[in-house]
């Protein structure tokens, strides 16, 4: 199928900036599908609310577009109810790890069936820059004028804390490892968790003087390696990419299945 | 079937209806005192192939069941006042999204954690206005067990009928207070199922374009319809939009499905109106004193009357302005400050004939009580 077959183009043209990296994820998520010839029908996509949740509009699966912070909540009981379901759920870093944090922790800890695609531009875009859990020390935003004094969380230590049986992280530049790291991340059983370094050119590249939309993907190359490579020992301030966890543990749908075997004999 | 008579607690009665109604999904979070509700659906369910879930905060089990109404389920969550406080946003998400599921509220004293264990009826403004924004909403309630199993039912029908929340307001004394349940057999009370689209694949379907008598039927999540759900504005594909005619025309459905269909949704008992020189208005359990001090009071001749309110939202202006007409007295019977007199006041003709009697202090209002408010209304001291 080609691409465009899983676009509702009736709502084109998209809301994201020139430059934005969302559209990149979008592609990436897209191909993974395809790549992995998954109906339309089996697909419920499920988001939030900012720049990143939007994508749910664009997509011709069962979407849900929600209320900010809680997609992981509705999902829950999307897979709950329907099992055979995939759900993937597109989520910012403010979205996902600020109001939605404790959802995402939770979802982790249980290792429900769901792919968690963290678009981590470091900012809320969709409010006009403002800084977010992912944003950094010493980085500017709308809210840090004078510099921002929070730390930011390590998504992926986090993930791999609360329990995710799959982490991952890549950017919008390495296109060919997102998509391959999202299509894994789908067929992985249990809670998967994707961190997508994206660019948001319009407000964080701008508030900190990183560039437009072609500097900051230059500087996902030049400031990521791969996870284990030997650049990466020698200098720690490259921020590694790829699978970090992939295990295979008792995933909560299959887990409630077997409560309802022990429940119905008990009757 | 064996004879189905049961001794149980009210937050039990609200379990076993539900499930009579054809509950498929419940997620909660524990809190006094709704938590047996969520006990007994930890068991029951599994039971009989339904899924059961503890969420992790109130906020995300009112979420869980909107998800998996969404796939055809009915669904169900229970919570108490700050729980409730919490389940507002969401609240407001199923009203844009028109979806059914069934929220009961065990009221405890409040504000904030107030008094857990303690009988209130403090929400039912929180019940109408929680959620931001202007929108209708369907709030119910009861004030023994066999009503409240009736009207668990009406909440599952209402919620699928109108596709929307429907509120279930219940206090700690009908919660926790055990007495009688008789369980009619399955059948025996009418129940609506989901209103399904018979738009057929591969046509184009219009999930948010009302039919001609206002109702939406639904394509469940994972069927053969795909479509966008949004708490934003949406056209009738379910796409963001500010289109102003657009915009009105949806906020104009949400509150006219339900405050159109006032006469068909409310539901109220009467005990000797017609001769009534003072009628109580009362709900929950404060009617069960109400009724006591009717019937008591009847015995030695004086003509009070009891007008019981099973719907609370949409507010019956209509009924309370018929039944209380030739009233001298209409005096309202609340726990909390005043909550319900404020919409009998705007109901009535006289609004100076009617009165409150309330209690606030955590201990349920006794037909003493309520007594002796009437001799002060009446002048003639306690």
């Amino acid at each position: 199928m080609a691409i465009k077959d899983y676009l509702r183009e009736r709502f084109f043209p998209h809301m994201w900036c020139p430059g934005c990296g969302h559209g990149t994820v979008l592609n990436g998520m897209l191909r993974a599908i395809e790549n992995l010839a998954l109906e339309k029908n089996d697909i419920v996509m499920v988001s939030g609310i900012g720049c990143s949740a939007r994508i749910t509009g664009y997509v011709d699966f069962h979407t849900l577009h929600t209320i900010h912070g809680r997609a992981l909540a509705f999902a829950t009981g999307v897979k709950m109810s329907r099992p055979d379901l995939n759900l993937i759920v597109p989520m910012g870093d403010g979205d996902a790890l600020a109001i939605g944090g404790n959802h995402f922790i939770h979802a982790a800890r249980r290792n429900i069936d769901i792919t968690a695609i963290i678009m981590n531009n470091r900012i809320y875009g969709m409010t006009g820059g403002q800084f977010s859990p992912l944003t950094g020390y010493g980085k500017m935003a709308t809210t840090a004028p004078y510099a921002n004094i929070d730390h930011a969380f390590d998504t992926v230590s986090l993930a791999i804390s609360a329990g995710a049986t799959f982490v991952a992280r890549t950017t919008t530049y390495h296109v060919k490892q997102l998509t391959d790291i999202i299509q894994k991340a789908i067929q992985h059983k249990g809670f998967s968790v994707v961190e997508v370094l994206t660019q948001c050119p319009t407000y964080f590249g701008r508030k900190n003087k990183e560039g437009g939309a072609v500097e900051m993907l230059e500087n996902y190359k030049n400031s990521t390696t791969p996870v284990g490579s030997q650049a990466g020992q020698v200098n720690p301030d490259l921020i590694e990419r790829g699978i970090f966890v992939e295990k295979q543990m008792p995933e909560y749908c299959s887990e409630y299945s077997k409560i309802i075997q022990k429940a119905v004999k008990r009757k | 079937m064996k004879n189905d008579i049961k001794f149980v607690q009210g937050n039990e009665a609200c379990v076993e209806a539900a499930l009579y109604a054809g509950l498929d999904f419940f997620a909660g979070y524990p809190i006094t005192p709704s938590t047996e509700i969520a006990e007994h659906m930890a068991v029951r369910l599994p039971q009989i192939g339904g899924k059961f879930l503890q969420m992790e905060d109130e906020i995300a089990s009112l979420c869980a069941i909107i998800g998996a109404s969404l796939t055809g389920n009915k669904v169900m969550t229970a919570t108490s006042g700050p729980g409730f406080s919490l389940m507002q946003e969401a609240l407001g998400y199923a009203i844009m999204a028109e979806i059914p599921c069934v929220i009961v509220n065990v009221q405890r004293g409040g504000p904030s954690t107030g008094l857990p264990t303690h009988a209130s009826q403090g929400d039912i403004n929180q019940a109408r206005w929680g959620t931001h924004g202007d929108h209708g909403i369907i709030a119910l309630t009861a004030s023994s067990h066999q009503d409240l199993f009736d009207i668990t039912i009406e909440a599952f029908n209402l919620a699928e009928t109108y596709r929307t929340p429907v509120l279930l307001m219940l206090d700690e004394i009908i919660g926790h207070m055990r007495e009688r349940l008789f369980v009619p057999k399955p059948g025996k009370i009418p129940l609506v199922s989901r209103l399904k689209t018979s738009v057929k694949q591969g046509v184009d379907y219009h999930p948010y374009l009302p039919r001609e008598d206002g109702r939406l039927p639904m394509s469940d999540f994972g069927g053969v319809h795909r479509y966008n759900v949004t708490g934003l504005f949406h056209d009738m594909w379910g796409f963001p939009t500010d289109n102003p005619q657009i915009v009105h025309g949806l906020l104009r459905h949400l509150l006219d499905k339900i405050n159109n269909n006032v006469h068909l949704i409310a539901k109220y008992k009467e005990y000797f109106l017609e001769d009534a020189t003072t009628i109580l208005v009362s709900y929950g359990s404060s009617a069960r004193s109400a009724l006591h001090l009717v019937k008591n009071r009847r015995n030695r001749g004086e003509r009070l009357g009891l007008l019981e309110l099973q719907t609370l939202w949409p507010f019956p202006y209509g009924i309370i302005r018929e039944k209380c007409a030739h009233a001298r007295h209409v005096i309202v019977v609340e726990m909390n400050m005043g909550q319900i007199v404020r919409e009998v006041k705007i109901a009535v003709e006289d609004p100076e004939k009617v009165f409150l009697a309330n209690r606030i202090d955590g201990g349920f209002i006794t037909p003493t009580d309520i007594r002796n408010i009437i001799r002060l209304i009446q002048g003639k001291g306690v």
